[in-house]
């Protein structure tokens, strides 16, 4: 099998269950891996586990079972290697947001003298477009100003890997699309490697190399890996008319409306497995290039039982 | 034309003063005798005519004299209104700092550390709720110096609300924040300064403002029991002195200074507030 640079080995996070009740398991078995460069988002409905595998990634959060290694090291704790951007943009509010840059730049380069860090930072600034603003504190700057910060936060770090939990969950679809747009670009520029989180189809193809599916929690697995062969560079008005678009989208929704449900109750009547599976990987599909699409369901389906 | 309504404020503030002051003034007439004074009341002077409470005018008049030569000082029961509140705001102002300097730091460990919340907590809940004055005898038993005993009460009121509120401010820093110092990989002592200290700065600063309060409060009373100098003692020694005119301008003044360290502290206080 083919190394990953991260590697996401039989994770799993379970809560201990009250007195008599039996634990609590969020999701289990995930297998995964990221290739270096490339841009993974992962959907799922609430509570199958996104953001605790995020936040076990960024090493926030710790799992019950299994391990993440990238670059062949465990994960363990939180590391200026893995960069963050919450849903919540997480800025510090007391700074201005050239500040809430430098903070970060500093304590990725302690050695830098003031000019260089000032440098970097302006760059990332600029590379969001918020040049003129650095200034304002994030009170006020409008939600989208925010996030574009808080990217530009992430980005300027240059971690190896950056995790986004939701970043565009709480911005109106007009600002939503103009950030997607601009988080492509800046992409296309760094090739940085990103696993994302995000409840939005059309962004995750729009954006990703490769969608990671989620069955429902409890129990929830990583079930399907779907590729999405559109060639880059993309943009959201033409990615619509490329042949293969809506092949992905309706593979996409059909997973998460329908079947999504149906896996996880077949996962669940089979609980007397409680050992720690690291050969359930999740079933390569490729929409948009593959015509068998429902011959490929079926066997994914008697895979994944 | 519309007149702002901090004027307008101003207007109905300065009428009720007049009022409340004409008031005071009407029914202060001096009191006739009903009947005549006896042998005894003559040889004394009539006092009478004198023991009652004094009008606002005596006060205004007394007021100007003395702040218009505020630092004058011809022995140890005559000292101007500026020395006395001199003394007091020193004691005060020593007593706070090294609360300040014991709180704070304290108030971090048990807000930061669960384990240490829980292990200091009974003894904050014990010692909290013991009035300061009743700390005086042990003091100054222990200290020996009625100065310092009085600045070791000061000390001892104004940790409570300091270090309470700290441990709550820093307990209550946002997950998120945190979490962005741990993804920066900042240590325990940098997280401490760099993301909990002006998260939580707001909050430790209200403490501040209602340990200086108290202390302003408290500084009053112990100054009556130890004596000698300072705005507490002024107002005891002119009630002893029985003049009431002394003791009312006394207490226009604590309420002034009091006011003015309130505004003080919020200044400060300004200056780390911040808008999530």
């Amino acid at each position: 099998m083919m190394k990953h640079f991260l590697e996401v080995q039989g994770l799993a996070k379970r809560y201990p269950g009250s007195g008599n009740e039996q634990n609590l398991t969020v999701f289990e078995n995930a297998n995964f891996g990221i290739n270096k460069g490339e841009f993974v988002c992962i959907i799922g409905h609430s509570g199958c586990g996104k953001s605790t595998i995020l936040n076990i990634l960024a090493g926030l959060d710790e799992a019950s079972d299994g391990a993440v290694i990238m670059n062949d090291k465990e994960v363990v704790g939180p590391s200026l290697e893995r960069g963050v951007v919450f849903q919540n943009y997480s800025l510090l509010p007391w700074r201005s947001t050239l500040k809430n840059i430098t903070f970060a730049v500093r304590a990725r380069w302690p050695g830098w003298s003031k000019e260089q860090v000032l440098e970097h930072s302006m760059k990332f600034l600029d590379l969001v477009g918020l040049k003129g603003v650095e200034q304002r504190k994030p009170s006020q700057l409008s939600g989208g100003m925010r996030q574009r910060v808080s990217i530009a936060r992430a980005f300027a770090t240059q971690p190896q890997l950056l995790l986004m939990d939701e970043p565009f969950g709480a911005l109106d679809a007009l600002t939503r699309g103009l950030i997607q747009e601009e988080l492509l670009k800046i992409w296309e520029e760094t090739h940085q490697t990103v696993f994302m989180i995000t409840h939005d189809v059309d962004e995750a193809i729009l954006l990703s190399d490769r969608i990671l599916l989620m069955t429902n929690g409890p129990h929830a697995q990583v079930a399907e890996s779907v590729s999405v062969s559109i060639p880059r560079p993309r943009n959201r008005t033409d990615i619509i008319h490329h042949p293969g678009y809506y092949k992905i989208r309706n593979h996409l929704v059909d997973f998460l409306v329908n079947r999504s449900k149906e896996l996880t109750a077949s996962a669940a009547s089979d609980t007397t497995n409680t050992e720690v599976s690291y050969d359930i990987h999740p079933v390569v599909v490729d929409p948009a290039n593959d015509g068998s699409e429902t011959a490929q369901q079926a066997q994914s389906k008697q895979v994944a039982i | 034309m519309f007149a702002s309504q901090r004027f307008r404020a101003t207007v109905v503030s300065l009428v009720l003063l007049l009022v409340l002051l004409g008031i005071w003034e009407g029914l202060n007439i001096a009191p006739t005798d009903v009947a005549p004074q006896s042998e005894y009341e003559l040889l004394m002077g009539g006092a009478s005519q004198e023991a009652r409470v004094p009008p606002p005018s005596s006060v205004i008049k007394l007021a100007y004299e003395e702040l218009s030569n505020p630092f004058y000082d011809v022995g140890p029961n005559d000292k101007g209104i500026g020395i006395q509140l001199g003394y007091s705001l020193y004691r005060v102002l020593t007593g706070f700092f090294f609360a300040a300097l014991v709180a704070l730091p304290i108030g971090f460990l048990v807000g930061m550390s669960p384990l240490m919340h829980k292990a200091l907590d009974p003894f904050i809940q014990v010692l909290r709720p013991i009035s300061p004055l009743a700390w005086m005898p042990l003091a100054l038993f222990i200290i020996q110096d009625s100065e310092a005993s009085a600045i070791f009460v000061i000390f001892i009121c104004s940790i409570w609300p300091m270090l309470i509120n700290t441990a709550f401010g820093v307990a209550n820093v946002r997950q998120d924040w945190i979490n962005v110092a741990r993804t920066h990989e900042l240590g325990p002592f940098k997280t401490a300064l760099q993301v909990i200290l002006p998260a939580a700065a707001p909050t430790i600063l209200t403490g501040m403002r209602i340990s200086i309060g108290i202390a302003w409060l408290v500084i009053v009373a112990a100054e009556m029991l130890v004596g000698g100098t300072g705005i507490g003692y002024y107002v005891w020694n002119e009630w002893n002195n029985l003049d009431l005119t002394s003791v009312i301008f006394s207490i226009l003044m604590i309420g002034i200074v009091g006011m003015l360290l309130d505004l003080a502290l919020g200044r400060v206080s300004r200056l780390v507030e911040y808008e999530e």
